[in-house]
């Protein structure tokens, strides 16, 4: 053999050929003359042992090649307290074990509050739990914009090297907005549709005028259903200089983009549109000449301007068309037009007879009026409005007079509550559970801030007391118990934990209590950890 | 007062998956009364489906559970649930006396501790046994050798003519050599590239095995433990002992069907000597040595003779394990663990990897896998040894800057076990 190879490989090959069919050289093998040749199939395993303890033992250590990427940048954040840590383990831990019943606070429900409390507090988690927290959000999306938040410069380092992670780098973070708002529009042109969307909120969030130009420069070759979500990111930092976009974006092929349009242009109250719809309600609506009644003219059809301006011919509800109409001109109307061109305020409006040319006391045209007021209260936050439309606080009926009557519900509550302040919120939601108890609350409770201000907590505490001693089950209120667990004020733990003292031994609501007042107990430690 | 346990530790105390479920609902207050700690035990009620709480105490030094539940698992849930409690809630569970139920066991465990004497043994017989099975191992070494040899004449590519390797094992645990039948066995799954390398060095055992009395004492040892000759922790404690102060550098668990493993490294913080404590627990049971990893223990070991040796048996302990120095061991660049490596090689040639510390090195994930770097030279993780999520955790605590990570090294790569964040205290890479 005069072919020159790698002594290990001549070993290998006669090994893997036979060493019958393939014998070994003579020579030329390193320490070939210290094994007994006698047998060639021991010889080769006892040269291959050789070779093999000879590499093992004189391996030499291979030269760095390139150098590693950048480090993450420096996260300057004071880091959690040591028990919090320890705790953000546990929850962390735990989100797979959940969701069944027993005597524990269902973990899962208590990390998004761990995780906002923490983000707010602008504390960093131990570096050692950043991956199970981007795991932890990455199954589970409402956590992401706070596990991102908390996970920071870290998170967002991981994140470039782990595909599974690649998400965080689409989440629109508040923090994230101010300081580093994109300049380099690579992601714009190249990346993937969720990346693009969070680039353009953050641009947005930071120079609205840069990010309508941008979308500009490529809106005439973007799909429909992507225009639509672009179109919605315009919502950050809306403005009257985008409306000449957006009266385009009127005449789009995409009807669904035409009406997401339009329902951005009726929010800028001095836009174009507004000034139409303004027009449109103010023929519509009349204050009767003796100030007495309100006098509806519906419109008589959908005309072009009308459609192109967002409202659909058709009535998708089965309403009559004209009522239809009727609402969606009232509701896309700028609402301080009301007071302006009546001198009334909200409160007055809403206390006046409504009728039409035939019957001046219609009441459906009071329902139609009333439901567009308020989608327009909510559309365009207007908490004077949202105040009229809820009413005051339901106030307990008089001693014998009766049940209390429901407040005249008007669209949906729950969203009307939420143009109010959070105290106001609060406040109203506790009054009304005084009065009418948790069956019809579950709504009202979603709309409140959490925790829950400590007289909503005691409001709800002692509807659970009444609702335990008529003989409700608890299971009718698990919603609201649900709930409960997340956002009940700490300061309630006591009168929880005496509500389970005295509810019946082994009862349900025994158990219930007691599992709150678990749940109540592991929170409050769970938020004084995080500020001690 | 012993510190208190972080929750990984705790949950690393469960014998499965499923009892770290059911233990992290019983870790709130709720279900629990009359719980308490003298600092040295735990104990609580803890109240259940049925009328009667179970009543459950740990002892925290070795530690030890009892459980008045009928639960065979073990430790229980309860037990863990407690511990979970006290490592989350402290204020859960306050300082008291023990509860006289939980004393009496207490007491009980200790009479029992003291009353274990060494039983008596006759050295005639062993003697004869162990010439019996010196006997029957050379046999079956020699035939392994003849087997191995057989292959390699027909070639290792030819199976047709080879039947499985599991046969040959099967004769290899009838030769009383359970460590030659657990090598012979995976002889079946090993990739061909290596074939030939594992060939050769189970060649070299198999050899060892058959001229054991003419070693030199250390390298038999090596070579009967390598067999599959087991020792006693009474014999090796009978033996010579060191007193050290010993820091706890990692551990691991691993399990297979029949065993879970723990795998504790230890380095003595006077003799700077590295030692490996083994605890073994059947399936659903959880080994029972807990070691907190960065603690500094105060004991005697007695180490397995060896050619380098490493095993030892922890004999007495000198109060429990305490907090150990802040930053982090004393380690080595990477061109120096792999000389180290290769001169315990020169000793026991089937090492497969030793301990090392690396000092300030950087993790880096490439297309081609993960690496260690100090900045000159490199070492590849063995991937195939280590989670993912693992090693991620790695790259998150490094945050991409140099640290100390301990870990094994070999000829494999390296298996990182612990990590020394700066700053940090050191964090558990695998027993999360």
């Amino acid at each position: 053999m005069t072919i020159i190879q790698d002594p290990w490989e001549t070993l290998r090959t006669s090994a893997l050929l036979g060493i019958d069919r393939r014998p070994l050289p003579a020579t030329a093998l390193p320490l070939a003359d210290v094994v007994d040749p006698t047998d060639p199939a021991t010889a080769l395993l006892e040269l291959a042992a050789l070779a093999t303890v000879r590499r093992r033992a004189g391996a030499l250590p291979v030269p760095a090649a390139e150098p590693p990427g950048p480090p993450a940048p420096e996260d300057t954040r004071p880091e959690l307290p040591e028990p919090a840590a320890r705790r953000l383990a546990v929850l962390l831990a735990g989100r797979a074990g959940s969701g069944s019943g027993g005597t524990l606070a269902n973990l899962a429900e208590l990390l998004p509050q761990w995780l906002a409390t923490a983000r707010a507090r602008g504390l960093r988690p131990p570096a050692a739990l950043i991956p199970g927290l981007l795991d932890a959000a990455r199954a589970r999306g409402e956590l992401r914009s706070d596990a991102v938040a908390l996970a920071g410069p870290l998170g967002r380092w991981l994140a470039e090297q782990n595909p599974d992670w690649r998400f965080v780098l689409r989440t629109t973070v508040e923090e994230a907005a101010r300081q580093d708002a994109p300049t380099d529009h690579h992601l714009w042109h190249e990346g993937l549709f969720a990346e693009r969307v969070t680039h353009l909120t953050l641009l947005r969030r930071r120079d609205p005028a840069a990010g309508l130009e941008l979308l500009r420069s490529t809106w005439s070759t973007e799909r429909a259903e992507d225009r639509l979500l672009f179109l919605d990111a315009l919502q950050d930092g809306l403005s009257p200089a985008d409306e000449p976009f957006l009266e385009a974006a009127l005449g789009d092929r995409s009807k669904n983009v035409r009406a997401t349009a339009a329902e951005l242009l009726s929010t800028l109250p001095g836009s174009a549109l507004a000034g139409r719809m303004a027009e449109r309600a103010r023929a519509a609506v009349h204050l009767a000449p003796a100030g007495t009644h309100l006098l509806v003219t519906p419109p008589a059809e959908c005309d072009a301007r009308m459609q192109r301006d967002g409202i659909t011919p058709k009535s998708p509800t089965g309403r009559g068309e004209r009522a239809w109409w009727f609402g969606e001109v009232v509701a896309a109307a700028p609402l301080p037009l009301w007071p302006e061109s009546t001198g009334l305020t909200p409160d007055q409006l809403l206390a006046l007879r409504v009728g039409d040319s035939i019957d001046e006391t219609s009441s459906s045209w009071a329902d139609d009026l009333r439901e567009a007021w308020a989608r327009a209260a909510v559309r365009q936050h207007d908490a004077d409005w949202a105040r009229a439309l809820l009413g005051p606080a339901p106030a307990p009926p008089a001693r014998g007079a009766g049940r209390a009557r429901a407040p005249r519900t008007t669209g949906a509550p729950a969203k009307l509550l939420a143009v109010l302040p959070p105290e106001e919120r609060a406040a109203w939601t506790a009054a009304f559970i005084e009065v009418h108890g948790l069956g019809e609350a579950f709504q009202l409770l979603g709309a409140c801030a959490t925790p829950w201000t400590p007289p909503l907590s005691t409001a709800v505490v002692s509807a659970l007391a009444r609702a335990a001693t008529s003989g409700a089950y608890p299971w009718s209120h698990s919603g609201v118990l649900g709930m409960t667990e997340r956002a009940l004020a700490p300061e309630t733990a006591a009168a929880v934990e005496r509500l389970a003292a005295e509810a019946a031994p082994d009862s349900a609501w025994a158990e219930t209590f007691a599992r709150l007042a678990g749940t109540l107990r592991f929170r409050a430690a769970m938020l004084a950890e995080l500020t001690g | 007062m012993e510190e208190r346990w972080s929750t990984e530790h705790v949950l690393s105390l469960a014998p499965d998956t499923s009892s770290q479920k059911a233990a992290g609902k019983l870790s709130s207050p709720a279900p629990w009364s009359g719980t308490g700690t003298d600092g040295t035990a735990l104990w609580g009620e803890c109240r259940g489906s049925g009328r009667t709480p179970y009543r459950t105490v740990v002892e925290l030094a070795t530690p030890a559970y009892q459980c008045s539940c009928p639960s065979r698992k073990f430790p229980c849930k309860h037990a863990l649930g407690l511990l979970l409690l006290w490592s989350g809630s402290p204020e859960a569970v306050p300082a008291a006396a023990p509860a006289d139920w939980a004393a009496e066991w207490l007491e009980a465990r200790r009479d029992r501790a003291e009353k274990r004497a060494a039983a008596p043994a006759d050295p005639e017989a062993a003697r004869r046994r162990a010439e019996k099975r010196g006997a029957r191992v050379a046999a079956g070494a020699a035939e392994l050798r003849l087997r191995l040899a057989d292959r390699i004449r027909h070639g290792l590519a030819d199976q047709s003519t080879a039947g499985p390797w599991e046969e040959v094992a099967a004769r290899m645990v009838d030769a009383q050599a359970p460590g030659l039948a657990t090598r012979v066995r995976e002889l079946d799954t090993v990739p061909q590239e290596r074939l030939l390398e594992e060939y050769a060095m189970l060649h070299l055992l198999a050899t060892a095995a058959t001229r054991i009395d003419e070693l030199p004492a250390e390298l038999a040892a090596t070579v009967r433990t390598r067999v599959g000759y087991t020792v006693d922790a009474a014999e090796v404690l009978a033996g010579p002992t060191v007193r050290d102060r010993w820091l706890v550098l990692g551990s691991r668990d691993t399990a297979d069907e029949r065993l879970t493993t723990r795998r504790v490294w230890l380095r003595g913080a006077k003799t700077g000597r590295p030692a490996l404590l083994l605890a073994f627990g059947r399936p659903g049971q959880a080994p029972d040595l807990a070691l907190p990893t960065g603690h500094l223990l105060e004991a005697e070991l007695a180490y397995h003779p060896g050619a380098r040796p490493l095993r030892a048996a922890l004999g007495t302990r000198y109060g429990a394990p305490e907090a150990g120095p802040a930053g982090p061991p004393a380690g080595l660049t990477v061109a120096e663990a792999v000389a180290g490596y290769g001169a315990a090689v020169a000793d026991d040639p089937w090492l497969e990897s030793h301990p090392a510390v690396l000092a300030d090195v950087v993790p880096v994930r490439t297309p081609d896998g993960w690496y260690l770097t100090d900045g000159r030279h490199t070492v590849p993780v063995r991937a195939s040894a280590v989670p993912e999520a693992a090693l991620w955790r790695l790259a998150a605590v490094s945050t991409g800057r140099p640290l100390a990570v301990f870990g094994e090294y070999g000829h494999q790569g390296f298996e990182p076990v612990t990590a020394w964040p700066a700053g940090h205290r050191p964090v558990g890479l695998t027993n999360a």
